[in-house]
Formats: C-alpha cells, sequence, structure tokens
C-alpha cells in the first residue's frame, strides 16, 4: 500500500475506530487525540513539496474494479498537494479550536467520527484520478458535511440547513457522475490524465459540450455558486470550527478543484469561459450584496463565502482562454489569472478560517453573533478584534495583507480580459472589470461591518450584563496562526509561488512553461489602474458605508416570495402537496383497488410482452393423448369452477371447493405422482374441516350488492388474467430448447440412498426448501396461536369456552 | 393433454381471480384456495405429463416423469395449506374486531 493510500485511509479509519474506543478516553483527552491524525498526514505532506516544486509527481494504482475501469489510482501533482495541505493545516488547527469551542457535554465522538471522515473523503476528492472513484469521494464528502451540518440535530434550523444542503450538492453530484459518465462513452478511460492527453480525441464529440455543463453543474453546487449558492448561508447552523473547516476553506472548494483539474480538457471553449466567468462573476457580486445586509455575522461571512468562491471561479474562467491560444506569449497573461486564482485560494482560506474563528470566539463569550445586539468588544477582547481586523482587511483588500496581493492580481486579469476580442468578448468583455469592481466595493463595505459593528460603539445593555472578557488562550491560538500567515504571506508571496503555486500551474496548464506563468509577486507596481481601482474601492466604500441607512431600502426591492430560498421551498412544499394529493387518489385504503392494480399490471406487463414479441404458440395436440376419463375430470373442475361463482350458500361454496381438491388429486394420479395426490387428500379433508369450523363464527355471506359496471370490469379483468396465464402457460408447454434436469435425480438411489425420486428430492437433494416449508408452517402456526388464544385474554370473547 | 390442461388452469385463475376481488372475506379465502389448485396444475403440467412411470426406482425400469415438479408441489400444498389456515383465522379476528366480514369497510386507520 502506498504511502498516498494511507492518507486518505487514515482518516477514514480512526473516523470508523472512535465512535468504537471512546468510551476508553476521557472526553478531555479524546479531541487531542484526533488532533494528531490531521496534524501528522500535514507534516507527511509537506514532506512533498520539495520534490513536487521539482516537477515530481507521485501516482499509484490499487486495482478496485478492473473489468469495470474503477481503479484506485492516486494521484498527487501541485494543484492537488495545494488543497491536500489546506485540507490537513486547516484541520489541524481547526480540531485544536474545536477542542476549546466544544463543551465537553457534547457528543464529541460523534463529532470528530464526522469531521474525520470527511478528512478522509476530500483526500480522496483531491488525489483520485479515477473519474469514479473522485465521484465516490465527492458524495461522501456531502454526506458528511450533512452529518456535521445536522450536528445539534434537536435543532429544527440544522436539521432543515443539513437537508437543503444535501439535496443541493448530491443533486449536483449526480449530475457531475452523469458528465463522468459521457466522458467515459467518448473516450473508453476513466482517468484523468489521460482523458487530459486525449483531449483532441474528444473535444469534437457532440457529447462534449452536455458532459461540460453537467460537470460544472456538480461544481457550481459544491461551490455555492449563483443560483444553487442557498445551502451555504443555512449550513452555518453547524458548529463554527465545521463552518471554518467545510463551508469556507475546504469542501466548498472542491468545485473549484473540479474546475481547475478540468481546465486542461475544457479551457479554451467558449461555453466553459462563458459560462465560469459569469456565473463566477455574478456570484461574486450577489454574495458581496447580500452579505451587506446581513445581521447575523456567521451569515454575513456565508455570504462572503459565496462572493469570494465566485471570485475564484471568474478568475478560473478568465485563466482557460489561455488554452484558446495554445502555448503562446499572448497567452501568458491570461494564465496569471488561474496564478491569481490558485494564489486567492490560499489566501482566502486563511483569512476566512480566521474570520469564522473569530465569530466563535465572539458567540462563544458574549453568547448572540447579531451585530445589532453587538458592539464596543474592542476594549474586552483586544486580542480577538485584532484577528477581526486582519482578517477582515485582508479580505477587503487591503495593504499590509495578503488579500491585497491577489485582489489586485483579480483587477488585472478583469482588465486584461476585457481587451480581448475572441468569444464575443469585445462587446461584453467591459463589464467583467466594471462588475469587479462594484462586487469589491461591497466587499469592501461588509468587512467594515464585521469590524466597527463588532467592535466599536457602545456596548449594548442586555451583553452589558454579562462578564465580558477575552477568549480562553487556546481558542486564540489557531485564528492567530492563521493571522500571522496573513501577514507573511504578504511579505513573503513568493515562497509561496515559487514551492506551491508554480508547480499547481504546471498541472493546470501543462504544455506552459512553469517559469514564465510564475510571476514575481510585489506590492508595489507603481500607480497603475489596479491601484486607482482599489482607492476608488476604499473611497467609495466608505461613503456608502456612512450612507447605509438611506440606500439600504434597495434590499426590499425584490418581493420576499421571489427569492431563491422560496422558490426553493415552494418547489418542494408543492411537489410534497401533488404527490400527496395523487397517492391518496388512488391509495384510498380500499384493499379491492390494490388488488385491481396489481392485476392490471399484471396483464398489461406479461401480456403486453407477450404480444409484443409474438411468443403466442397454440398447438393443442403436441404433448401426450388425452384418455377420456381425463376429459371427464377436466369437465367435471370447469364446471364446479363456474358453479362456485354462483354459489349461494357458503357451505355450498365450501364443498365445490372439495370437489375441485378432490378432482386435483384425481388429476394426480392420473399423472404419476402418488405422493402428490395423497398428500392432496389430506390437506384437501384438513382444509374443508377448517372451513366448516370457521363458518361457526362467521356470518353467512351476504350476497354481493355491487354495481353492474363493477361486476362487469371484475369478470373482464378475471378473464384476462386467466388469459394472461393460459398463453404463457402454453408457450411454456410448447417450449422444449432445453434438455430437463430431471435425469440427475434418477440416480437417487446412488446419491440419496432413496428410491422414491419425490421423496429424496425433499429429504435430500432440496432439504434446505423442505426445512424452510417447515418454518413456514411453523410461523402459520404461531400466528394462528397468537390471533386466537393472545388477543382473547385481552377482554375479548374466550375462544376456548364458546367451542 | 397438456393444451387442455393450461385451459383448464386458465379457468380456475380466471375463478379464482373473481373470488379475490370480492367484498367478502371467506369468497377472497375461497379465491386464494383455486388459485393455489390452479398453480399446483400449472406447475405439474409444464413439466410434461405422463411422460414415464411414477417417480419410484425398481418399481419399473423408467423412463419415469420428471419428479422435480412433483417434489415443488409437495412444498407448495403444504404452504398453501398453511396460508388458509392462517387467513381463516385472521378473518375470525378480523370479524371479532371489527364485526364485518367485508374488507372494503376496512380502511386502515387515519395516522397510517
Amino acid at each position: 500500500m502506498s504511502i498516498e493510500f494511507a492518507i486518505i485511509i487514515l482518516p477514514i479509519l480512526v473516523a470508523a475506530l472512535v465512535p468504537i474506543f471512546h468510551r476508553y478516553l476521557s472526553k478531555n483527552v479524546i479531541g487531542w487525540v484526533v488532533l494528531f491524525i490531521p496534524l501528522c498526514l500535514f507534516i507527511i505532506l509537506t514532506t512533498y513539496i520539495p520534490r513536487i516544486s521539482n516537477g515530481e509527481t507521485f501516482s499509484n494504482t490499487y486495482e478496485w474494479i478492473p473489468s469495470l475501469n474503477i481503479n484506485i489510482t492516486t494521484y498527487i501533482d501541485g494543484l492537488s498537494l495545494i488543497f491536500s495541505l489546506l485540507i490537513t493545516g486547516i484541520g489541524t488547527l481547526v480540531v485544536f479550536y474545536s477542542i476549546f469551542y466544544l463543551s465537553k457535554k457534547e457528543s464529541l465522538h460523534h463529532f470528530y467520527c464526522y469531521l474525520l471522515l470527511f478528512m478522509g473523503a476530500m483526500l480522496g476528492v483531491v488525489f483520485s484520478d479515477n473519474l469514479m472513484v473522485l465521484y465516490a469521494f465527492w458524495e461522501l464528502t456531502s454526506v458528511s458535511s450533512f452529518l456535521l451540518i445536522a450536528f445539534w440535530h434537536h435543532r429544527k434550523g440544522s436539521r432543515a440547513g443539513a437537508r437543503k444542503s444535501m439535496i443541493i450538492t448530491v443533486s449536483g453530484g449526480i449530475a457531475m457522475l452523469a458528465g463522468f459518465l459521457m466522458l467515459y462513452a467518448m473516450s473508453g478511460t476513466m482517468s484523468i490524465r489521460e482523458l487530459i492527453s486525449n483531449v483532441q480525441l474528444i473535444s469534437e464529440h457532440s457529447l462534449f459540450i452536455p458532459a461540460l455543463l453537467l460537470i460544472l453543474l456538480g461544481a457550481f453546487t459544491k461551490s455555492a455558486q449563483f443560483p444553487f449558492y442557498i445551502w451555504l448561508p443555512d449550513a452555518m447552523e453547524a458548529p463554527t470550527p465545521v463552518s471554518a473547516y467545510l463551508h469556507s476553506a475546504t469542501m466548498v472548494k472542491a468545485g473549484i478543484y473540479l474546475v481547475a483539474r478540468f481546465t486542461p480538457l475544457f479551457g479554451g471553449e467558449m461555453t466553459w469561459f462563458w459560462v465560469i466567468t459569469g456565473v463566477g462573476l455574478f456570484t461574486l457580486f450577489w454574495g458581496s450584496f447580500n452579505a451587506v445586509r446581513q445581521t447575523d455575522l456567521k451569515a454575513l461571512l456565508a455570504f462572503s463565502t459565496v462572493s469570494q468562491l465566485g471570485l475564484i471561479m471568474s478568475l478560473l474562467g478568465i485563466g482557460s482562454v489561455a488554452f484558446y491560444f495554445g502555448y503562446a506569449d499572448e497567452s501568458l497573461i491570461y494564465t496569471q489569472a488561474t496564478f491569481a486564482a490558485l494564489f486567492h485560494l490560499i489566501n482566502h482560506s486563511t483569512f476566512k478560517g480566521a474570520l469564522f474563528m473569530m465569530v466563535g470566539i465572539v458567540d462563544h463569550e458574549v453568547g448572540t453573533r447579531d451585530i445589532r445586539r453587538l458592539g464596543g468588544l474592542m476594549s474586552f477582547m483586544p486580542v480577538t478584534f485584532t484577528i477581526a481586523l486582519i482578517g477582515s482587511f485582508s479580505m477587503a483588500g487591503l495593504p499590509p495583507f495578503n488579500g491585497f496581493l491577489s485582489k489586485e492580481m483579480f483587477f488585472t486579469a478583469a482588465l486584461s480580459i476585457s481587451t480581448l476580442d475572441i468569444f464575443s468578448l469585445d462587446s461584453l468583455g467591459v463589464l467583467i472589470p466594471v462588475v469587479a469592481w462594484i462586487a469589491s466595493v461591497f466587499t469592501f463595505i461588509y468587512c467594515l461591518i464585521i469590524v466597527l459593528r463588532t467592535f466599536t460603539g457602545k456596548v449594548k445593555p442586555d451583553i452589558k450584563e454579562r462578564d465580558l472578557h477575552e477568549a480562553p488562550f487556546g481558542m486564540l491560538i489557531s485564528p492567530l496562526i492563521l493571522v500571522g500567515l496573513v501577514i507573511l504571506i504578504f511579505f513573503f508571496p513568493n515562497i509561496l509561488g515559487r514551492y506551491i503555486l508554480k508547480p499547481a500551474m504546471t498541472s493546470v496548464y501543462p504544455n506552459f512553461s512553469a517559469d514564465e506563468m510564475t510571476p514575481n509577486i510585489v506590492a508595489w507596481h507603481g500607480f497603475i489602474p489596479e491601484l486607482w481601482m482599489t482607492i476608488g474601492v476604499i473611497i467609495f466604500g466608505i461613503v456608502l458605508y456612512k450612507t447605509l441607512k438611506y440606500w439600504k431600502r434597495v434590499y426590499n426591492l425584490i418581493p420576499q416570495r421571489l427569492t431563491l430560498n422560496s422558490i426553493y421551498e415552494g418547489f418542494f412544499a408543492k411537489s410534497e402537496d401533488i404527490s400527496g394529493n395523487l397517492t391518496n387518489r388512488y391509495m384510498n385504503g380500499n384493499l379491492t383497488n390494490y388488488f385491481v392494480y396489481i392485476y392490471a399490471f399484471f396483464v398489461l406487463i406479461v401480456a403486453g410482452y407477450f404480444i409484443s414479441s409474438d411468443a403466442f404458440v397454440w398447438n393443442p395436440l403436441s404433448g401426450s393423448k388425452v384418455d377420456h376419463y381425463e376429459l371427464i375430470l377436466v369437465f367435471v373442475v370447469m364446471f364446479a369452477s363456474v358453479a362456485l361463482l354462483f354459489a349461494k350458500k357458503r357451505v355450498t361454496t365450501v364443498l365445490i371447493n372439495g370437489v375441485i381438491g378432490y378432482s386435483v388429486a384425481f388429476f394426480f394420479v392420473t399423472f404419476r405422482a402418488p405422493d402428490l395426490a395423497l398428500t392432496q387428500l389430506v390437506v384437501e379433508s384438513v382444509t374443508t374441516a377448517l372451513f366448516l369450523i370457521c363458518f361457526k363464527f362467521l356470518p353467512e355471506i351476504k350476497p354481493e350488492t355491487s354495481t353492474k359496471v363493477w361486476k362487469i370490469s371484475k369478470s373482464a379483468i378475471s378473464i384476462l388474467v386467466g388469459a394472461t396465464v393460459t398463453i404463457v402457460g402454453l408457450a411454456v408447454v410448447n417450449y422444449d430448447k432445453f434438455p430437463t434436469i430431471a435425469t440427475y435425480f434418477e440416480d437417487a438411489y446412488e446419491l440419496a440412498g432413496g428410491k422414491n425420486i419425490v421423496n429424496t428430492i425433499l429429504g435430500d437433494f432440496r432439504a434446505f426448501d423442505t426445512m424452510l416449508e417447515v418454518v413456514v408452517l411453523f410461523i402459520a402456526g404461531l400466528g394462528v396461536y397468537a390471533l386466537i388464544k393472545l388477543k382473547a385474554n385481552k377482554g375479548g370473547t374466550d375462544v376456548e369456552k364458546s367451542e | 393433454m397438456e393444451s387442455l390442461m393450461v385451459v383448464l388452469v386458465g379457468v380456475l385463475v380466471s375463478v379464482g381471480t373473481y373470488l379475490v376481488l370480492s367484498r367478502n372475506v371467506i369468497r377472497i379465502i375461497l379465491g386464494t384456495a383455486v388459485l393455489s389448485h390452479a398453480v399446483h396444475l400449472l406447475i405439474l403440467t409444464v413439466g410434461g405429463l405422463k411422460t414415464g412411470d411414477v417417480p419410484v426406482l425398481g418399481s419399473s425400469k423408467g423412463p419415469f416423469t420428471d419428479a422435480l415438479p412433483q417434489a415443488l408441489i409437495l412444498t407448495a400444498i403444504v404452504i398453501s395449506f398453511a396460508t388458509t389456515a392462517f387467513l381463516l383465522v385472521l378473518a375470525y379476528r378480523m370479524y371479532k374486531t371489527n364485526g364485518t366480514d367485508d374488507v372494503s369497510e376496512l380502511r386502515g386507520t387515519s395516522d397510517e
């Protein structure tokens, strides 16, 4: 087993062990034990950095279902390394933070089990080269996210949020699966690397664009792009460490990963460019615009995550243009967009992780995260304030924080793409930097809201009574490490660029020179348009923040019933109503109706298939010849059965049933089946006796009072069912393609030591059947006993006495 | 003979189906009994009729009729007896509890 495979399996394995062994661990220790896993994995993964940055990749295949082309192939290159470092690195910090955040009364073993399960699944997503394995891990992240959002499952909101995220991400996942299958149908390979090397073969295929769109559907639902983002704000019902980990730093970036991974395959395609850039930019704007109106700090951060994911997504869209030109000097500038995307991905994980942990601290210490009730916390919580300040200003794109660098690069990319004249960019291209700039203004406003509304101003009276103080040191360590990174990356961005981002660029652009694509990141470029844009953002941001209460009415322009959330909820309420009505219409509790459905489908499917396949055979002279006494028997049974329908008295009906039963026994005699005849005679006698006993307790059969229509349709159904059985029977009787297997049993004496073949089959060859038959008899006997005896003791009439 | 028997089975199935669609519980149980007779005859028929002697070794030199359908039917007879007995007791309990032998009056409970 390779190390890469072990990296995926280890968290999942520990996730399975935690619920079993947690009772041997104290609640104080369990978090520390779990912490060991991501920390180890992080250290192991850092050892890959030097080799990966030298251009090496690591691949291992473990055969799983080779006949279906499904093998677990782990593949580590620059791109997967970035994600795996984020997963394990942020994972370590989050587990550490959660040790102090979660109360010891919570069911910690569940929490850590789900968290580790997620970690393993997410590592599986980024390390898998096989499409099907990637898909399996992808859905596993959805499942673990579902479990983590519903961690406080006694809350209605948690359950609703969990269900919403599950429905949206899993639907997208299924679309993605369909896209993957189309890729497989086109190329015959499940390996992403082989797909990329065969890109010419599939790019002309008619399924190419459908596959592209379906895969994007999976990426957009997972990465909370418009209009699928609605699950992310509701996912904030999860404990804050989960929000910091899954719903800002890692899982929601799976869609980004997928887009980056498939860029070499789909890049250069106009649909790919416009869908990703368009959806990304609109999400960027819509998320930041809506973040401003939020009053819950976590919801605000959720919308800001939506917006930042849109930013990264649109950068990847812009970066894909480079494939249109191929490897040339003019395309290098577009690769810089992808570089900015990957750079911002890391930056976002650092500052957003810190901000979520900051909100967790505020919630933990003050007891609320509603900004209308918060204010003036700066003097009580100076360290938390510092974290909030650094995180927010980095997100707003201010120096000296890493967000500034990636935001400048984003502006550069937006400006450069607007001058292109392919993909009808000459008319629409100018919109890209405009939308980018407007969204940045709103980003700046909500960043101000986070810092100023929470930490400055007056302390509100209802929280003043609480004993406000700084959070315990343990809770501050993780966010402090993250904001430390925020500043470090600003001052030393090129270390990151050289060792982490450069190999990832090679994964996205395999044919380009890595050195040329890796820019020297500097903070100061002189007075270029990007800087003026940032200055404009700051000025307009401050003005709009100050005048917020005057233009806040804008948010009421969209009526409540047209919001995406009410459309989503309306859709489910409506479909529940409709299906409920529909089901109640035919499942009305009348058992006879259910029989009619069963018979109707039986006739439709069986007879329908027979007619369509022309399998009807009528060959009355085949088989054995008819003796005259057999003919008499046939007519007796036919006459008796028809008479059964017209019998009025119940005693008559039972006696006629006896006639049929005894005639069947005669048939068994003539057809050389003496055992059957004997059994049939005994059983028929006992059955008739049973019926007669039962009549003592049941009323006389009333004549059926039913409408003429029902009587006719009942007869029609019966005749159709009988006819269906007849044609099937005739087809089977006249079918002689297979030799009989009965000769095997004719060696019964040698094989089973018995001369009666039927008996040896029952007692030896198929003894298990007989045993189970006895079990059925036994269960029926128990049922009979229970129905008669046990119920009668509970105040009913005593059966034994009345007999 | 086989074709004739299949037609007979078809008649029995029609009668059984008609009875099962009744409202009276006794008629429904009778319907299931008739249906099981039909199925037994059908299994025996599709295995081929009178293709040889009684399948007891030593009673003749052979060939013997197919013993496998007979074994299956033997099991089926016993099980259909068990279900008939169970259904009869169920009908009795249904009448005791609900005071009716008309299945159209059984509509389950509202919380189902």
